[in-house]
């Protein structure tokens, strides 16, 4: 039995314990917005928050995150109605194609933001390493400029 | 591809299908276009539902692959029916066959996304929609207000009358509207000028949904007692299970079933790509490890000594020989042998995979007399041909339901994957949700043939070019298909009405095919992207053989805009003149011409694809062997642009495309097994491939929009491999890139 927290809840899970956290996720806790694409840590559609950090879940066995707290695309958003500032900058710039990579590419976005709260764009090319396959990255590397502001202005306030 | 590029030939049918209310609103269901020709499959009916509270529900009935046409084809009917965006939501519709005397008729017009035809096939049948059902509501209004219709107009979501003060919402007319029989014919369609959303900033309607992770795809399906299940796919093309045992498998808590998956006879139609054992659990994770715990013996396979050298050796060795004449025009030989000057070059373009983001996967529930198929597919219909050929059976039993689709590429015009979920479901009589892992992708795809391209051409002592020749040797796309004559073989590989087909008078096409058994399939702008890449280069190798600068030989043979005849998928005709303007467009934002530093260059490509125009402008540097991309200007015209959000969209991801795909991907055979299985060695391009300076323009021509979906794609790799010639004088004629520069 693992037991630890998603998005603020308490859960447990008892099977398994190398059962990859991406898959307790999808199968068990029936939480989709976390995506599979490769299984081997190369594409991180499958990046969520252990401990505020991005990790990717296809590679991440859930008894390693005993007692963490893990944070999934669908608990980035502070209520139904206000979005996080990474969320707000993608859909300033109508980012998504298929929007399957994007939930990876926000959490790695919302990590990046957390070490480095301006980055460049040389920053941004060492740190995101998620797989885009529509090819968006002149959106997404827009974006992550914006939500850099936005995230400045919001502490401002 | 074949299923969307059949000729449509419509007539009108004027009936109301549909009236009864839907959530407290109305549905106003205005079909159209019965099919005139007898094979079945093409009925058309749409629906708008207007809600009492005024706001308008949309139904999309194509495939969402990425493309934005969820939000581009509900414009058309926003437009016309003359209702402010934000009022609209749209709603997915499944795909819609009747069975009817000699076949199927379409129920909700023809349902499939392939050859970039999304958009430009509903172009005029979605704006009547809306202009029907805006002509609808003004009719009602005017019966209760005794205001003569023509004094009757409407605002955004209003009827208005006359001089009378009170605007009348949709909202209050629609009982009225619906009740009223349809017009004869379409009322009038907006002009040009009087558009409001159509050509408007509007943003994809599924944004929101995608960036809280709510947005559904193929993979996110569950449905009761649904069960999990992976398929362990022959390692070797072709080769099919003997035996296998499975008492390892069936220890994993939580497998249920381990079943055989009957493949395809070698060199035979494929209904599946491979044959194998299915393993079946109550997650996707139990199946999984009880795959890899599967022992299983295989036949040998015909294709067992296939490699990618021996493709390449045998391509070599047929371009050495004389193959199958497929265009001739003028007289090739004299031509070339009266010239000044005669280049001949040769190129290589792999094979190479689709790998959308989201894996194959597909639910399957087949009863005793039903089936219901959840999938992310390019061809809905197809995927209910499919289940009905594994199941047995009757169409009009088979429920096909669509979901957002994770990258499309042309991959999902196949429903392989469909296929053998009904397999399992029918065999284990549970309902199933297969899921392929990555490496099943990669390993079992219908990949992009791969080729050997020889060009020739003969310039006079003016550097005109007066004889041109085409000359490849690949594995046909069209191979395994269904009664496919061999010497139809080539009409997927050589468009011979491309460029410069009717500029340059002697002209000569000719084909040689080499059956490796590779699987092949329409990977996005088929086989654009290598010609596009073969015929750009060649030009920039003819500039240089004759002094020429890249951009005037270009222009020179472009010529002035004029409508030529063009027989090929994109036509009745084909306009060189853009690709002129375009090309001189990016290379002027570009700065070409500019004195760059040493180990810098600027390469320019243009291309015609399915009946739009692209051209791009790429600056890079070669400094000790490392290549980097330092500016793209990418330019569309794609007549009048609809959606541009979404123009812009797919010509910054076709541009992507082509550039991560020339630089870095191969799928390659050795001992008849894919080598490739992952990103890791099948690595697509990640952002920092991509330079933050990149400016990507729209081009108006005409009134008339194109599709956008491929021709982003082709000429990008071309301007990549030209500006690398420019910068370095390494000239790339075998795709890779990175097989012979740092990336």
């Amino acid at each position: 039995m693992v037991s630890f927290t998603i998005n603020s809840k308490k859960v447990s899970f008892d099977g398994d314990g190398d059962t990859p956290l991406l898959w307790v996720l999808r199968d068990q806790l029936n939480m989709t917005g976390t995506k599979f694409g490769c299984g081997v840590g190369q594409c991180g559609a499958c990046t969520v928050h252990v401990d505020g950090q991005a990790q990717r879940s296809c590679v991440t066995p859930v008894s390693t995150v005993a007692e963490q707290a893990i944070t999934t695309i669908e608990g980035l958003a502070p209520s139904e109605l206000e979005l996080h500032p990474v969320q707000q900058a993608w859909l300033e710039f109508d980012v998504p194609q298929c929007g399957y990579c994007q939930a990876g590419q926000i959490m790695a976005t919302v990590d990046l933001l957390r070490r480095n709260p301006s980055p460049t764009d040389a920053d941004i090319d060492t740190s995101m390493t998620n797989i885009c396959r529509c090819g968006t990255y002149a959106r997404i590397r827009k974006a992550i400029h914006r939500a850099a502001e936005l995230s400045a202005q919001g502490e401002q306030e | 591809m074949s299923a969307v590029l059949e000729q449509k030939t419509f007539s009108r049918r004027q009936v109301l299908i549909a009236g009864a209310g839907v959530a407290g609103g109305f549905v106003l269901g205005i079909p159209q276009l019965a099919n005139a020709t007898t094979d079945s499959d093409r009925m058309i009916g749409y629906f708008v539902e207007i809600r009492a509270d005024g706001s308008v529900v949309i139904g999309s009935n194509q495939p969402e692959i990425g493309q934005g046409v969820r939000t581009a084809l509900p414009m058309l009917i926003a437009e016309e029916l003359d209702i402010d965006w934000s009022m609209v939501s749209v709603r997915q519709m499944p795909l819609g066959i009747i069975k009817t005397a000699d076949g199927f008729t379409w129920k909700y017009g023809g349902q499939g996304v392939g050859g970039s035809t999304g958009l430009t096939s509903n172009w005029e049948y979605m704006r009547q929609v809306g202009a029907t059902a805006r002509a609808q509501l003004i009719k009602a209004a005017a019966a209760r207000t005794g205001v003569a219709e023509a004094e009757c107009s409407t605002r955004p979501g209003v009827v208005v009358c006359g001089s009378l003060q009170t605007a009348i919402p949709y909202g209050d007319l629609i009982a009225d509207a619906s009740a009223l029989p349809l017009p004869e014919e379409s009322p009038p369609l907006k002009d040009v000028a009087d558009y409001r959303v159509i050509g408007s900033r509007v943003k994809s309607v599924d944004a929101r949904d995608i960036v809280t992770g709510r947005a559904k795809y193929g993979v996110d399906t569950v449905q009761p007692d649904m069960r999990y299940a992976v398929i362990a796919r022959a390692p070797v093309l072709n080769a099919s299970v003997k035996s296998f045992d499975d008492t390892e498998t069936r220890k994993v808590p939580g497998v249920v079933d381990v079943i055989k998956i009957e493949g395809p006879e070698p060199g035979a139609p494929y209904v599946i790509l491979a044959s194998g054992v299915a393993v079946i659990a109550t997650s996707t994770w139990a199946a999984m490890k009880g795959r890899q715990l599967l022992a299983i013996d295989w036949y040998e396979s015909p294709n067992a000594t296939d490699s990618s050298e021996r493709f390449w050796a045998e391509n070599r060795e047929m371009l050495k020989g004389d193959g199958q004449v497929v265009l001739d025009d003028g007289d090739f030989a004299q031509a070339i042998g009266d010239a000044e000057t005669v280049v001949i070059r040769q190129y290589q373009v792999p094979f190479v995979s689709h790998a959308p983001l989201e894996p194959q996967n597909c639910y399957a529930y087949v009863q005793a007399d039903e089936c219901h198929i959840i999938a992310p597919t390019q061809m809905p219909s197809g995927a209910s041909r499919a289940a009905a050929a594994v199941t047995g059976l009757p169409r009009e039993n088979i429920r096909v339901d669509m979901t957002r689709v994770g990258g499309g590429f042309g991959r999902r015009l196949t429903n392989d994957y469909v296929a053998e979920a009904a397999m399992i479901s029918m065999q284990t009589g549970w309902p199933i949700k297969l899921q392929w892992s990555r490496e099943d992708d990669i390993k079992n795809d219908f990949y992009r043939p791969g080729g050997l391209h020889e060009m020739q051409a003969g310039l006079d002592g003016d550097g005109k070019v007066v004889a041109w020749a085409q000359r490849l040797a690949s594995g046909s796309k069209y191979y395994r298909r269904p009664n496919m004559p061999d010497e139809d073989l080539f009409g997927a590989e050589l468009y011979i009405d491309d460029f410069p087909r009717r500029i340059v008078d002697n002209i000569r096409m000719e084909y040689f095919h080499n059956a490796i058994g590779l699987p092949r399939g329409s990977w996005r702008a088929p086989a654009h992207t290598a010609n596009a890449f073969v015929v750009q280069s060649f030009l920039d190798e003819l500039a240089h053989e004759t002094g020429a600068d890249p951009l005037q030989l270009r222009l020179d043979l472009y010529g002035a805009s004029r409508e030529i005849e063009y027989g090929g998928h994109g036509g009745p005709t084909f306009n060189p003149g853009r690709l002129a303007k375009l090309i001189s467009f990016v290379a002027d934002k570009i700065g070409y011409g500019n004195t760059l530093p040493d180990g810098h260059g600027i390469g320019l490509a243009s291309h015609f694809t399915f009946g739009g125009y692209a051209a791009h402008a790429i600056q890079v540097s070669v400094v000790d062997g490392k290549l980097t991309i330092e500016r793209i200007v990418a330019a569309i015209d794609c007549g009048l642009a609809v959606h541009p959000n979404a123009v812009e969209a797919q010509l910054q991801g076709g541009t992507i495309d082509g550039i991560s795909t020339a630089l870095g991907l191969e799928i390659t055979v050795l001992d008849g097994q894919v080598q490739q299985s992952n990103f890791h060695d099948y690595p697509l391009a990640r952002i920092a491939a991509i330079p933050s300076l990149f400016e990507s323009y729209i081009v108006p021509f005409d009134e008339q929009p194109t599709g956008v979906g491929e021709m982003g794609i082709p000429s990008a790799a071309p301007a990549l491999t030209n500006a690398i010639f420019a910068a370095s004088g390494v000239r790339i004629r075998a795709l890779p890139i990175a097989a012979q520069l740092q990336i």
